[in-house]
């Protein structure tokens, strides 16, 4: 899978991560060219001319249902909706859980790097109790919001829900082999990935890496 | 074959008959009957969340090339101008049909005429939509033809805003004259099979995105005198001119049968299209009357647009006749006239507000 432009992402930054392993993925089952990729807004902006398949921007909150739109119309196709953990879990929540409720045949790819990076660090609804953030400069209150846990309650048989991480590629590749497959076989998938966010969590090297394993004790990797 | 049906039922029999194939929708009154309609026909559809899922999954599925459109109302058609925003922005073929109803908020649920700007220049845009104001059934069939036809011609989002009055009232409805024989123009993928698509709404610089809405303009133009309607009635000899628009352009119709009985000389300009507005028509009768009345069911949202278009060289008094939330009937419009003529510039009625000129003409 090559790139078709220079990433836009901040350096450091792991949504290219899970772009690329996702593309790696489509290209071997021979999807890339029935693949849709449907961008939220927030950083997955940023992939609206990153790899040589067809991608479109959505608006923020909006990439579920308007994948759903594209799905039912072209059964054929691939739909995958790329979104930050506020645009599925805050504003874009009510349109997620339905979406999954109707075990709708798409895939959504959740990058989770704990606040609204875009627009510089705000609280998300996976912001850990304690961190601090440009809205909550004492310290965040809440505890996490769990997404495939919580979708876990209403998914239908056969639909696929997982977390990953993107310093376990092996993994992650692994789960989105199972989420496109998933959705070959009519049913919803939701991976989320544990992603890094230098610029906002404002490490460097090694405390970027370290920040990202201690998600890990907040939020479980692994299938659900 | 004549027969005998409700607004809602003709603009589903309009839906099929352009060969929409899905539907996605939110319950509200007064449009739920279209979805309902839709449903019991046998039409694709999905009952989706909220408006919003709705809007957005017909911008997903016209993207894939699916004849896809919905229908709602006041605070839905409110929710809707997210997806219709986003459809503007990517020149989407997205066809919604309102079913207008009272406002702000929840307003009254059967009528209004408060929802003109919302239609026209609803999101954070220019306004680059097709806004069609129906004033009968036969019209709301032609129009919803013309909606789906033209957003696919052209891609802009086409509106055909309608009211709960005539989605909901039966009446006789006849397929016949202009109705007959349109031909659909076909959906088309804009996302092909076997091409690479890379397709943004959200521009990094500001130059960008002036010269897409450059673009967007020019293509807006160009079709403005093609596409604009409006009828004309008694204008030829007229001092007063009526402007007013669907089912009120129905009774200001009526009223000027009555008028011109007791001799006042009274003529009709409906715009058919709210967007693109029949302005050069508009002018042409403007410079030759004494007087514009504009009557609406509203504070002045159709006024609004006609200040907006018409030609401000042009010098004629402008009064108004506004009635926001309320039904207007014909004798209501010819018993304010008549008093109004009487007392040649007299004082303002109840509801009949006379100014010199209006605001934004300065």
């Amino acid at each position: 899978m090559n790139q078709t432009n220079p990433a836009k992402f901040c350096p450091g930054c792991g949504y290219p991560i899970a772009l690329m392993l996702l593309g790696k993925i489509l290209e071997k089952k021979g999807l890339s060219v029935n693949t849709v990729l449907g961008l939220d807004i927030g950083c997955a902006l940023l992939a609206w001319n990153f790899m040589p398949m067809n991608i479109v921007q959505t608006h923020h909150g909006r990439v579920a249902p308007t994948m759903v739109g594209f799905k039912r119309a072209r059964p054929d196709s691939i739909c995958v909706g790329i979104t930050g953990d506020g645009g599925a879990y805050a504003i874009g929540l009510q349109n997620l859980l339905h979406a999954a409720k109707r075990d709708e045949a798409v895939m959504i790819l959740v990058i989770n790097n704990t606040v609204y990076a875009m627009t510089g660090g705000q609280t998300a609804p996976t912001t850990l109790c304690g961190q601090k953030t440009d809205t909550h400069p004492e310290g965040y209150e809440e505890q996490p919001m769990q997404g495939p846990e919580l979708l876990k309650n209403i998914v239908q048989h056969g639909a696929f829900l997982a977390r990953a991480a993107v310093n376990d590629p092996k993994n992650l590749m692994a789960y989105l082999e199972k989420a496109v497959e998933a959705q070959q076989a009519g049913h919803f998938a939701l991976v989320e990935v544990l992603s890094f966010c230098p610029t906002n969590w404002k490490t460097k090297g090694q405390a970027t890496l370290n920040y990202l394993e201690g998600l890990k004790k907040h939020f479980f990797v692994g299938e659900k | 074959m004549k027969q005998f049906l409700t607004g809602s039922e003709v603009c589903v029999q309009a839906a099929f008959d352009a060969a929409a194939e899905m539907m996605y929708g939110y319950p509200i009154t007064p449009a739920t009957e279209v979805f309902t309609g839709w449903i019991k026909r046998g039409g694709k559809y999905l009952q989706t969340e909220d408006e919003v899922a709705a809007g957005f999954a017909v911008c997903g599925a016209v993207m894939a090339g699916q004849k896809a459109f919905t229908a709602t109302a006041g605070p839905g058609h409110v929710l809707m101008q997210d997806a219709l925003s986003m459809a503007e922005g990517m020149r989407l073929p997205f066809v919604a049909v309102i079913g207008a109803r009272g406002g702000p908020s929840s307003g009254t649920v059967i009528y209004s005429q408060q929802e003109v700007t919302l239609a026209c220049f609803g999101g954070n845009g220019e306004g680059f939509r097709l806004v069609y104001s129906p004033s009968d059934l036969n019209e709301l069939y032609i129009l919803t033809r013309r909606a789906f036809n033209e957003a696919w011609q052209y891609k802009f989002p086409a509106i055909v805003l309608s009211d709960g009055y005539l989605l909901k009232s039966k009446g006789v409805f006849e397929l016949e004259g202009e109705g007959q024989g349109i031909q659909n123009v076909p959906p088309y993928s804009l996302i092909k099979q076997g091409e690479v698509k890379h397709w943004r709404n959200i521009y990094t610089f500001e130059e960008e995105l002036y010269e897409v809405l450059e673009q967007y303009k020019k293509d807006f133009d160009a079709i403005k005198e093609k596409l604009a309607t409006a009828e004309e009635y008694h204008t030829d000899d007229a001092e007063i001119l009526l402007i007013a628009h669907g089912i009120v352009g129905a009774s200001a119709k009526e009223a000027v049968d009555e008028l011109r009985n007791q001799g006042v000389k009274v003529g009709l300009f409906r715009p058919v299209t709210l967007r693109p507005f029949p302005k050069k028509q508009l002018d042409e009768l403007a410079g030759r009357v004494k007087k514009i009345i504009i009557i609406e069911s509203s504070l002045g949202q159709l006024a609004n647009l006609v200040h907006q278009e018409f030609d401000p060289t042009i010098s004629v008094a402008i009064e108004y006749l506004q009635k926001p939330a309320l039904g207007i009937e014909p004798r209501n419009i010819v018993e304010e006239i008549l008093d109004c003529h009487s007392r040649k510039s007299g004082n303002p009625g109840r509801w009949f507000l006379t100014t010199g000129s209006p605001p934004s003409r300065g």
